[in-house]
């Protein structure tokens, strides 16, 4: 059992948990990822870390409500445990010998995002970092943001914060301009990140992608994150679980990996208003 | 004692009618009553020169045991057993005696050989329905030996070793122990409760096991050898699922045996209100001929499906599966599509609604009829396809298990830890690894293989461990 040290609410969709973990705290780097299941007969689901303490023996995930799994998990108190957290989990983000780097974060992708970016910056590289959001209302760690980037562009789907728009506008603009990055390292949903490559492309710019599909394991065994890649003009299966979750980005068939990430969600929908209906129930 | 029975088949072993099982997931078969386990022992020779313990992986003593059973002293047959295996329960259900033990007994010359495999079942069931004693805990010899995995491999040389008074610690790197005992033989043919009782019976012995450690990952082996363990059994298990390669295997239905298997059984989709999700119903083509893709045909059918296809490419004769799986799965109405081998997966695309839910689901199999041709380098004769016999077939869900290659997590992170070209770490005859004090075994050395020659590694690790920690103490 996994006790929940500290739960913290960033919007009405995303809570951000430090769970004890001593282990996995010891050895996570920025771009791995845990799995957990919150109970017994509970699903297994990957999270990546946003984020460690080693002295206290925490490990941070920032979680986004979207099923009845991470339904369930926003419903659980500091204090509480979870049955099963795993890890770390997947391929540390290279970042060695990197010098000036543009880190583009869409949504809760923002939470892995962001620690790369630190870890950036304590390298002593020069951060610019896009992070973009549907509204106000669902922006997050924007202070952490602020601390370790040198430029930071907020952006807001509705304009409500920021300037309004995509993320890939900015990051067309710095790139017209002559800005030069060794790597744009994008995370986000996984439209923004094929947007991100295809903005990036005319500048032949290197792109890293997080990919998040479906998994069971998270070891290598069941492969369901499969995802192609082409390599060369050939088509490669890889599996996210032990070769990534990092990709070049010029390299994923994106819209596979969309397809892919179909394949339950008419599930999850019936899973999550089941939970929020037994929630509901509970307090009424 | 009574005269030998020397009726020359054997006693049918009772199962579920396959009209009612193949739409529940209780155990197919239902293993002797206490009469039948006699009158069945009773075929047994007792021959002097015991060739069936020649075909047992683990030696267990047969004619001994089987000897016990026709005196009624069944607890006393269990521990005779328990000398040599470790999971009994396990072994009297999924063990392939009829090309092991069974195929050396002398009874097989002239009619059907003793029935040792249900007999190993029933006195294993029977000693764990009523045997009240539990094991005792061996003094400690204060040596410490950690065990990776918590399959066949890793429980027999665990339990092996903590006989002998070994610390042992297995990692499992599921929430759950017990391997592809529990993440991929399904309950109808192996129940979990069986499984878990005997991991309980390891744990009585002293054994400790740590799930949700992934070796490779939150610890490494070397980490293991600086928190004191002094030798290192690696029972990793078989790892990527393999795939054919050809259009159409990202489509949404496509499984690997393994996903679809660990839906089902580790994650208990196959309960009615299931967290975890799996493709339920409709038409379900399973590739390949094992033992798992019988486990996975007949999921399916479990699951709901309508009609549930086996496609192998070579016939019958071939079909490397257990016969007595292969005649469950006909008799619960699984279609076999042999000499047939699929070409591409067919998707589904609604070009005027690119939001249509079906749109990227599986919708069909393009297939290509096989004929036998010349021996290959394993003598076994070469599957071509015939130029012009392809053919369609509507399925929803496509389950590919066509084996698996070894996992590379703990290879990549063990420095000096030799891998032959398919991944497979390279073991001496005892086990013992490229790396002092690493041994290993099971499908992480051999690949995909059966869980009595994986436990079989198991046990010669465990004696090699053993020989090892005594000259290192002296």
């Amino acid at each position: 059992m996994y006790k929940i040290i500290e739960k913290k609410i960033l919007n009405e969709a995303v809570v951000q948990l430090q769970i004890e973990a001593p282990l996995v705290a010891r050895k996570a780097k920025p771009g791995q990822f845990i799995i957990l299941r919150v109970d017994e007969d509970g699903e297994r689901i990957p999270l990546t870390v946003a984020g460690v303490n080693k002295e206290k023996g925490t490990v941070k995930i920032i979680v986004q409500i979207v099923g009845g799994t991470t339904e369930k998990l926003s419903h659980k108190q500091e204090g509480e445990y979870i049955s099963d957290f795993v890890g770390p989990l997947g391929v540390p983000t290279h970042i060695d010998g990197i010098k000036r780097a543009c880190i583009v974060g869409g949504g809760v992708g923002c939470a892995i995002a962001m620690p790369i970016a630190e870890k950036l910056h304590e390298m002593g590289a020069q951060v610019t970092s896009i992070i973009g959001f549907r509204s106000k209302e669902l922006l997050i760690l924007e202070d952490e943001f602020k601390n370790c980037s040198d430029t930071l562009k907020i952006m807001t789907d509705d304009g409500s914060y920021g300037e309004k728009g995509n993320v890939t506008a900015p990051l067309k603009e710095m790139l017209e301009n002559g800005e030069k990055f060794d790597i744009i390292i994008a995370i986000g949903p996984l439209v923004m990140m094929k947007y991100v490559v295809l903005t990036a492309k005319p500048f032949a710019t290197p792109v890293t992608v997080s990919m998040n599909p479906i998994m069971i394991d998270g070891t290598g065994m069941c492969g369901g994150c499969r995802l192609s890649l082409n390599v060369n003009g050939e088509k490669v299966t890889k599996f996210a679980c032990v070769d990534g979750p990092d990709f070049n980005g010029y390299e994923v068939d994106f819209d596979e990996a969309i397809s892919r990430g179909k394949m339950y969600s008419t599930f999850e929908k019936h899973a999550h208003e089941a939970t929020c209906s037994l929630f509901k129930k509970e307090v009424e | 004692m009574a005269k030998a029975n020397m009726s020359i088949t054997r006693n049918q072993m009772p199962t579920q009618d396959p009209r009612i099982r193949a739409h529940n997931f209780d155990e197919v078969a239902l293993g002797y009553s206490e009469e039948t386990a006699i009158n069945e022992a009773m075929r047994c020779l007792n021959c002097k020169n015991m060739p069936c313990v020649d075909g047992c992986p683990v030696k267990i003593h047969i004619p001994e045991f089987i000897s016990a059973i026709k005196e009624g002293d069944f607890e006393g047959a269990y521990q005779i057993i328990t000398k040599s295996s470790s999971l009994p329960a396990v072994c009297g259900r999924v063990c392939p005696q009829e090309t092991q033990c069974e195929s050396k007994c002398v009874r097989g010359i002239k009619g059907e050989s003793v029935g040792i495999g249900r007999l190993e079942r029933f006195v294993a069931d029977w000693h764990n329905t009523f045997a009240k004693d539990a094991p005792e805990k061996p003094d400690s010899n204060g040596h410490k030996v950690a065990i990776v995995g918590s399959g066949p491999s890793g429980l027999t040389c665990a339990g092996d070793l903590a006989k002998k008074g070994y610390d042992v610690t297995v990692y499992e790197a599921l929430h759950t122990a017990g391997g592809v005992l529990v993440y991929g033989i399904p309950e109808f043919r192996l129940p979990k409760a069986i499984v878990a009782k005997e991991v309980d019976a390891l744990n009585k012995l002293g054994v400790k096991i740590e799930t949700n450690v992934v070796i490779g990952k939150t610890l490494t082996v070397d980490e293991l050898f600086d928190m004191g363990f002094e030798a290192v059994f690696i029972g990793s298990g078989a790892g990527l699922p393999n795939f054919m390669g050809i259009p159409g295997e990202s489509l949404n239905g496509v499984y690997s045996a393994n996903e679809f298997l660990t839906r089902s059984n580790l994650m208990k989709s196959y309960l009615e209100n299931p967290e975890t999700p799996i493709m339920k119903g409709g038409n379900v083509a399973v590739v390949g001929g094992g033992n798992v893709a019988m486990d996975a045909a007949r999921t399916a059918l479990r699951l709901g499906a309508e009609k549930v296809y086996v496609i192998y490419r070579r016939s019958m004769d071939e079909l490397p599966a257990r016969r007595e799986e292969v005649e469950h799965a006909e008799e619960e109405g699984i279609e076999f599509r042999l000499l047939c081998n699929p070409t591409e997966i067919l998707g589904y695309n609604n070009p005027d609604d690119t939001k249509d839910p079906k749109n990227g689901f599986v919708k069909g199999m393009r297939c290509i009829r096989m004929e036998l041709g010349e021996l290959d380098a394993k003598g076994r004769r070469r599957p071509a396809p015939i130029p012009g016999s392809e053919f369609e077939i509507d399925v929803d869900t496509v389950i590919m298990s066509i084996g698996t290659s070894p996992n590379p997590l703990i290879k990549v992170t063990t420095e000096g830890l030799e891998v032959n070209s398919r991944g497979g770490i390279i073991v001496n005859e005892d086990g013992l690894t490229s790396r002092n004090a690493v041994y290993a075994g099971g499908d992480a050395v051999t690949g995909a293989a059966t869980v009595i020659s994986a436990m079989g590694a198991g046990k010669t690790a465990a004696n090699a461990i053993n020989e090892y920690l005594k000259e290192k103490k002296c």
